[in-house]
């Protein structure tokens, strides 16, 4: 299983380049969105995967009695998850307020610093 | 000696910074400033003469071998005095020759600032200090030359010069460094006593190759020559101070004081003959070729450079003594013609030798200085320059190899510079007086008593040579370690073949002048050589380099953002498959340890994967979002099998909330773009598909590899014991590491805070945009 995910990461990265290499600034974003999903996935594989054992102590113990997955990694990706969400809103956001300045989501004509004139 | 170098500096402070208040009206009082270090340093005379060396340290950087050694012997002597004296002159000159200019103030700071570095230069006994003010005075220089800046000419050329003048520099100081570490000191007077081991190390021809080039390039020789004439646009006395009298002297100065150090071994003399010979004989010939006074003077100065390095090159006694004669000989002459060169372009406005005549029926006392000035560069007695050219002569006989070539190359470089002599300091005083020249009148006496001075003074040491002998040459040749004792100075040698061939020297040189009339047509005939000049190579080469490193950063830095991503991405695909693929741990794939696939997971992963592929190719924007929405979720689902269920909500939420946002805000946009032609989707498509496969193929390499767990244990352990949570993922985020997520939460509030913001600007500027359309 993990040749499987290893190589959706790889195929994760490579769109998620691929559409950052585009003209296009929502397809940017969209790009940015798909790497960083590989990356969550990357830092999740390397933490070895692990079925049906959430890292949640036993109701009656309070310590772990049997094999558990990784929490650290988990611990990682929460917050990049929620970090790029931030990134993402505001790049969206960003977007649009650039289309309606320079009317224009083309990065190519949007080459000189002075897009007004 | 430290007090007397320090004060050309603060006078140079001074005077940039608070010269301004003054008005120019420190001018003549500032002259007093050389006049009394010349006075200084002339009281030094007797005890130098008598074999004394007088020494005085300050520890600046000891640890660097970085000290404030200055020492003053017959060598440094001569220089100081030259750099005084003739700084006197030309800072009396300068008070009249650019009086009510706006920045003569500054003049003279840039003046008091060359004095300060050129004395620092000539009295270091440290290899290191005396590099700095190397550097000081090219600086100067710099600024001096450049000091019409308005003028794109004397821009060019103060860049033209720092840049020869700084590259030298930088040979100094890879020179001196090299030297010290052979050495094991940076004390030049040190270094004496080890002569002989630093000439059998294996540096020695680096070392001596790195000080020729610093030599070189400060005292104009051939090929490096070409910034000198072009120096001639700084300020007259600029020209007559820098450019002829002292500073370009520098480099004889070094060639002189590692003489002891360095010299008399093969490589060392027969370098210094070439370059000198083919100086004093390339430029004395272009001399016959320029129309304006100066340029006649900057060649014919290259060529007594030139003279004077062939000289130290031929090593021998005679040479010595005939290059100390000549640099005193020289200075006298050729500050005296430069100064009135000076005069005569200040009076008449122009400098072109073919419009200038019969000047002398207007300013007898300036002719007369011309005349003595032209008849001590021609040789002829009983001026101080027959008794140089004759020890130049006595010289080159005195060779074992090659005299008669080496003389007659002396000889006919002779007659060349008293052509030009003859051209400055004879020509524009003979011959008609032209009408519009008769208003002319006599400049203020600051400006031509100098001139007369220094030739009144060339025609004293001729007739009583006995006033340099003992008192400069002797303690000069005894500090480049000949015996001194054996000179003897005098006019008269009797009739011997030394005479015959300065006899020859003057015939040759009165007919040239009387035959060889200077015009622009000859000027305009060489200039069509320009194209092989060591000039004009070196500004090709420049203007090469500058288009190329342009051609350079233009391809590396276009503004376009997926140029960048694809170098990035190139160069990382390339640098990290290499060490993947390379060395011991080269890559391979253990297999044994995997988990097994199961049904569910592999229809998520399909799922997955066309959606991936689905949002790459999908030709409107909604598609695309949807796409990425079902990516989004199918992780969600991956999330929940592989037993992090925190992790499964997160990303559902946001996911969700993503695809919102998307529809939500982009709504009004213009139609999806797809602008690239195939040929880039397939050249980015390989890009991409080649990092992916790095990324899966460093994924797989990496599960090979042992885990280390100790951290993930030690909070898994803790979690309900310390922080009574039985979610660890949670006690990380909210307990253990909870100021970082104190921190992304605050990460959030300003991208929340940046989104409201943007989402409620209104600018006017936009405003009328959007009307206007």
């Amino acid at each position: 299983m993990e040749v499987l995910l290893a190589i959706m990461i790889g195929v994760l990265y490579a769109a998620g380049i691929y559409l950052m290499l585009r003209r296009s600034l929502v397809k940017l974003i969209i790009g940015v969105i798909l790497l960083g999903n590989g990356a969550n996935l990357l830092i999740f594989l390397l933490g070895r995967i692990t079925k049906g054992s959430p890292p949640i102590i036993p109701e009656e113990s309070s310590t772990f009695l049997e094999a558990y997955t990784d929490p650290l990694p988990q611990a990682l990706i929460l917050t990049a998850i929620v970090i790029s969400f931030g990134l993402q809103a505001f790049a969206i956001i960003l977007v649009k307020r650039v289309f309606k300045v320079v009317k224009t989501n083309d990065i190519d004509e949007m080459n000189t610093t002075d897009a007004g004139s | 000696m430290l007090a007397a170098v320090l004060t050309g500096f603060l006078l140079s402070i001074f005077l940039v910074f608070a010269g301004k208040y003054f008005k120019g009206k420190l001018a003549v009082l500032s002259a007093l400033v050389p006049l009394g270090l010349f006075l200084y340093f002339l009281s030094f005379i007797n005890r130098v003469s008598s074999g004394e060396i007088i020494t005085q340290s300050v520890e600046w950087v000891p640890a660097l071998g970085l000290n404030l050694d200055f020492t003053l012997d017959g060598l440094s002597l001569l220089f100081t005095l030259l750099i005084t004296g003739i700084g006197f002159l030309v800072f009396a000159y300068t008070a009249a020759y650019l009086k009510g200019h706006e920045y003569l103030d500054r003049f003279y700071g840039y003046l008091g600032m060359f004095m300060g570095a050129m004395l620092g230069l000539v009295l270091s006994d440290n290899l290191l200090s005396m590099f700095l003010f190397w550097e000081l005075t090219s600086i100067s220089s710099f600024f001096l030359i450049g000091f019409n800046n308005s003028s794109e000419a004397s821009r060019k050329s103060a860049v033209l010069a720092l840049a020869v003048t700084g590259s030298g520099g930088f040979l100094l100081l890879a020179g001196a460094l090299l030297l010290g570490n052979v050495a094991g000191t940076y004390s030049i007077s040190e270094m004496v006593a080890l002569g002989d081991m630093i000439a059998q190390s294996e540096s020695y021809i680096l070392i001596v190759v790195l000080l020729f080039g610093a030599a070189f390039t400060k005292s104009a020789q051939f090929p490096f020559h070409f910034w000198l004439p072009g120096a001639m646009k700084a300020p007259t006395p600029v020209s007559t101070y820098l450019h002829s009298a002292t500073m370009v002297k520098a480099g004889i100065y070094l060639l002189l004081r590692f003489t002891p150090v360095l010299g008399s071994t093969e490589f060392w003399n027969t370098t210094l003959i070439i370059v000198g010979g083919i100086t004093m004989f390339y430029a004395a010939v272009h001399t016959l070729f320029r129309t304006d006074l100066k340029g006649v003077l900057a060649y014919s100065t290259i060529s007594v450079l030139g003279l004077l390095v062939f000289l130290i090159g031929l090593g021998t006694q005679y040479a010595l003594v005939a290059a100390g004669v000549y640099i005193v000989v020289h200075a006298l002459y050729k500050a005296t013609l430069f100064l009135i060169t000076g005069i005569i372009d200040h009076e008449t406005g122009t400098r072109d030798v073919t419009a200038l005549s019969g000047l002398r029926k207007v300013m007898m006392p300036v002719a007369i200085a011309g005349l003595l000035a032209a008849i001590s560069s021609a040789g002829i007695p009983p001026t101080v320059g027959f008794l140089g050219k004759e020890l130049v002569y006595e010289a080159t006989l005195g060779m074992a190899d090659w005299a008669v070539v080496l003389t007659v190359l002396a000889i006919a470089t002779n007659i060349l510079v008293l052509y030009a002599g003859f051209v400055a300091g004879i020509k524009p005083f003979t011959g008609k007086l032209p009408e519009k020249f008769e208003k002319v009148h006599m400049p203020s006496y600051l400006m031509w008593l100098p001139p007369v001075i220094l030739a009144v003074l060339g025609l004293l040491i001729g007739i009583y040579p006995a006033v340099i002998e003992a008192p400069l040459i002797k303690p000069l040749v005894d500090s480049v370690g000949l015996e001194g004792q054996a000179v003897h100075l005098k006019l008269w040698h009797g009739f011997n073949f030394v005479l015959g061939l300065s006899a020859l020297t003057l015939a040759g040189g009165f007919l040239l002048y009387f035959l060889w009339k200077p015009s622009e047509k000859k000027e305009n005939a060489i200039s069509k050589l320009d194209f092989i000049a060591p000039k004009s190579l070196l500004l090709g080469f420049s203007a090469g380099f500058r288009s190329f490193s342009s051609m350079w950063t233009n391809f590396l830095q276009n503004g376009l953002l997926r140029n960048y991503v694809t170098t990035i991405v190139l160069f990382l695909v390339v640098l990290v498959g290499y060490s993947l693929f390379s060395g011991e741990n080269a890559f391979h794939i253990n297999t044994e340890s995997l988990s097994e696939m199961t049904f569910y997971e592999v229809v998520i992963m399909g799922v997955m994967f066309m959606a991936v592929a689905f949002v790459v190719v999908a030709r409107s924007r909604l598609g695309a979002v949807v796409g990425m929405g079902i990516v989004g979720y199918a992780i969600c689902l991956l999330f929940v099998i592989y037993s992090a269920p925190d992790l499964a909500m997160t990303q559902f939420s946001i996911d969700t909330l993503t695809v919102i946002l998307f529809v939500l805000v982009l709504s009004g946009l213009p139609k999806y773009i797809a602008k690239s032609n195939l040929i880039t989707r397939i050249r980015d498509a390989g890009v991409s598909i080649g990092l992916g496969v790095l990324v899966s193929l460093i994924a797989l390499a990496v599960i090979n590899e042992p885990v280390n767990k100790e951290v993930s244990d030690f909070y898994a352990e803790n979690a309900y014991i310390l922080a009574k949570g039985k979610n660890v993922v949670n006690v990380i985020l909210v307990d253990f590491r909870g100021t970082d997520t104190l921190m992304e939460i605050a990460v959030l509030t300003i991208a929340a805070l940046g989104v409201y913001s943007l989402l409620k600007l209104r600018l006017d500027k936009d405003e009328n945009i959007e009307k206007e359309n």
